[in-house]
């Protein structure tokens, strides 16, 4: 009885703590947007500029100016798009594996070592990419170059497979036993269980997971600017994928250090890092979307 | 104590001197095994009269150290339905899944004796899995249809076993849910989520599901702890009306239900099947003491 009183203030303090610490991820969120739309703007003060943002060049130094973002959304989408290409099919696999298939003992060595690929920082990734993977491609392969945006994408992949495996892994072990036991009650194979009921079931927790994983590669920076050649030009088809793209994020790492403040070009990399908030926020959005459902249709 | 049986069992099946006792059946799979009037039974265990579907022979089973079922015999006659009763945790479950080796996949699972379908061996190394499950189907305590359509739901069963063309698809479909007694409440919404239902016709359509691949036999574990007296009640008429086609088994712990469906009744106590009979003189005249006190409530 006595204990009530202290105790109650001790949880008061703690709920407030949680409490003032999301507050302040929300706040912290906002100020972040207001800062970029403060800084990006005044860009559309220029009209000449603002009008160029839809063209297909990115010239920033040139006379007169020129901040065609075509390319360098075109650039970030080769990159990303391949990323998911090869992360999506992987991840999921792996997440079967390791929920479904693996042994004991291998899916606990498994796990970390998924868990540790997510803790490679981007630049030993990038690193890998410049003095091994490009080099090698490019001899293998017979490519012009060893910088180029599938090399940017695989790189890129394996930085989202953690998320994937992660976020799949839960919606696979969300799946009802009593789902894989009727299943199996009906004569059905493991694999059939797998692919008929338990990948249905964990639908929605897939996509999401493909989605976060699409939120972690789009905002990527040091990979990509390291590997992907950096030349600012449209890619054309399936090419462009063995050709140097420029990715937005790169484009602001690379050029953010050399502009004068409050210079148009400086505008224009605040946009570009607006545009980039504003993607990635939509995409976690829709994945947080999905997540939820998820929940509600497991009830 | 529960050595014997099972030794005398295993050296007659190395003999196997006499093939006449299942006779009929592909002589391929045969394994001859013995009958129970060659291995000594228990005397409160009787042998159901009429063709015997499935049989226990001296089943030792084990969850790693822990001993689940000790010595269970138990035949089980065609086209009856055999209730086991029985205190909660006594292995009714255990019991019941030895029928369609749902235990095959539990970490430290152990069997000892035999379990034969039609005569046989249902545990060899050769057997076809999947063939065994589509003879003996299961409904499950907890009503469990899968996150999709009413259609798909009982279509899937017969999709895993072969290549149904569509109109093929929509008479099993049907069928199967006429049968199941939902085919009325749900013909006009087949293609809407399973998981609309409510609880009872979901159970409903857990049966229908498994009657769809055509199986033999239907082992029901509680099918209907979960539901309602109505629902129940609607579940209790379904098993009456299909035990003309199917051998049925069913555990309940509601010795009412059991003795409102069932021609045979087995009582289980700790791992042990305790008497074996038919369903009126187990409520009636029970002859082991423990099933008396049982019947009357006086444990668990
Ligand atoms: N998967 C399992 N692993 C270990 N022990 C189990 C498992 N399933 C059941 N048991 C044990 O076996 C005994 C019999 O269980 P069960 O067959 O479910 O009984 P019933 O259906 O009669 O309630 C219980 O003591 C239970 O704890
Ligand atoms: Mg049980």
């Amino acid at each position: 009885m006595r204990s009530t009183k202290p105790r109650r203030w001790g949880e008061r303090l703690i709920e407030g703590a949680i409490k003032s610490t999301g507050i302040a991820t929300i706040v912290f969120v906002l100020l972040i947007f207001v800062f970029l739309l403060k800084d990006s703007l005044p860009l559309f003060g220029h009209a000449k500029q603002t009008a160029s943002l839809l063209g297909t060049r990115w010239l920033p130094t040139s006379e007169p100016e020129q901040f065609g973002l075509i390319p360098l959304l075109l650039g970030s989408l080769y990159v990303t798009l391949g990323a998911m290409v090869i992360s999506v099919p992987l991840g999921v696999a792996c997440a079967i594996f390791i929920a479904e298939l693996a042994p004991q003992w291998l899916r606990e060595l498994l796990k970390p070592l998924v868990e540790l690929l997510a803790a490679v920082p981007s630049v030993v990734f990038g690193a890998l990419g410049v003095l091994l993977l490009g080099p090698w491609f490019a001899k293998t392969l017979h490519l012009p170059v060893g910088q180029f945006a599938a090399l940017g994408s695989l790189l890129l992949a394996f930085m989202a497979i953690p998320t994937i495996v992660s976020v799949s892994e839960d919606a696979l072990h969300a799946v009802p036993r009593a789902l894989r036991a009727g299943s199996l009650a009906l004569g059905a194979t493991h694999w059939q269980s797998i692919t008929r009921v338990v990948l249905p079931t964990a639908r929605s927790g897939l996509i999401a997971a493909g989605l976060l994983g699409l939120g972690r590669a789009i905002g990527e920076t040091m990979t990509v600017l390291m590997v992907t050649g950096n030349a600012a030009v449209i890619p054309q088809g399936l090419k462009g994928f063995i050709l140097p793209v420029r990715t937005m994020t790169a484009t602001i790492a690379a050029e953010m250090g050399e502009t004068a403040h409050n210079s148009t070009h400086y505008f224009a990399l605040f946009f570009i890092g607006l545009l980039l908030f504003l993607i990635t926020l939509v995409v976690n959005v829709v994945a947080e979307v999905v997540v939820h459902r998820m929940g509600r249709e497991a009830k | 104590m529960s050595a014997l049986p099972s030794a005398v069992g295993r050296t007659l099946t190395q003999t196997g001197e006499d093939g006449s006792q299942s006779a009929g059946q592909s002589v391929a799979e045969e394994a001859f095994l013995p009958t129970c009037e060659e291995v000594p039974c228990a005397p409160n265990i009787l042998r159901p009269e009429g063709e015997i579907k499935l049989e226990a022979r001296s089943l030792n089973m084990y969850y790693g150290s822990f001993q689940a079922l000790r010595n269970v015999s138990m035949a089980i006659p065609e086209r009856r339905i055999t209730a086991l009763i029985g205190p909660s945790g006594c292995g009714k479950s255990s019991f019941l899944r030895c029928f369609n080796r749902m235990n095959d996949m539990i970490d430290g699972f152990r069997l000892e004796g035999d379990v034969l379908l039609e005569g046989n061996d249902i545990y060899r190394r050769d057997l076809d899995l999947a063939y065994l499950r589509k003879r003996v189907g299961m409904v499950f305590q907890a009503p469990n249809p899968f996150p999709m359509s009413i259609y798909d739901n009982i279509a899937y069963g017969p999709r895993l076993h072969g290549r149904p063309d569509r109109s093929e698809l929509d008479q099993i479909v049907e069928q199967s849910l006429r049968q199941a007694a939902l085919w009325d409440e749900v013909k006009d919404k087949l293609r809407q989520s399973a998981l609309g239902l409510s609880g009872g016709q979901q159970q409903r359509l857990c049966i229908a599901r498994v009657l769809a691949v055509q199986p033999e036999v239907l082992l029901m574990d509680e099918p209907a702890s979960a539901l309602d007296p109505t629902a129940t009640f609607h579940i209790e008429e379904l098993m009456l009306q299909l035990m003309e086609h199917y051998t049925i088994v069913i555990v309940t712990h509601n010795m009412y239900q059991a003795s409102r469906v069932s021609q045979y009744t087995g009582f289980f106590l700790m791992g042990e099947l305790v008497e074996f009979g038919h369903t009126e003189q187990i409520f009636e005249t029970p002859r082991d003491k423990r099933t008396d006190d049982y019947i009357r409530g006086r444990f668990g």
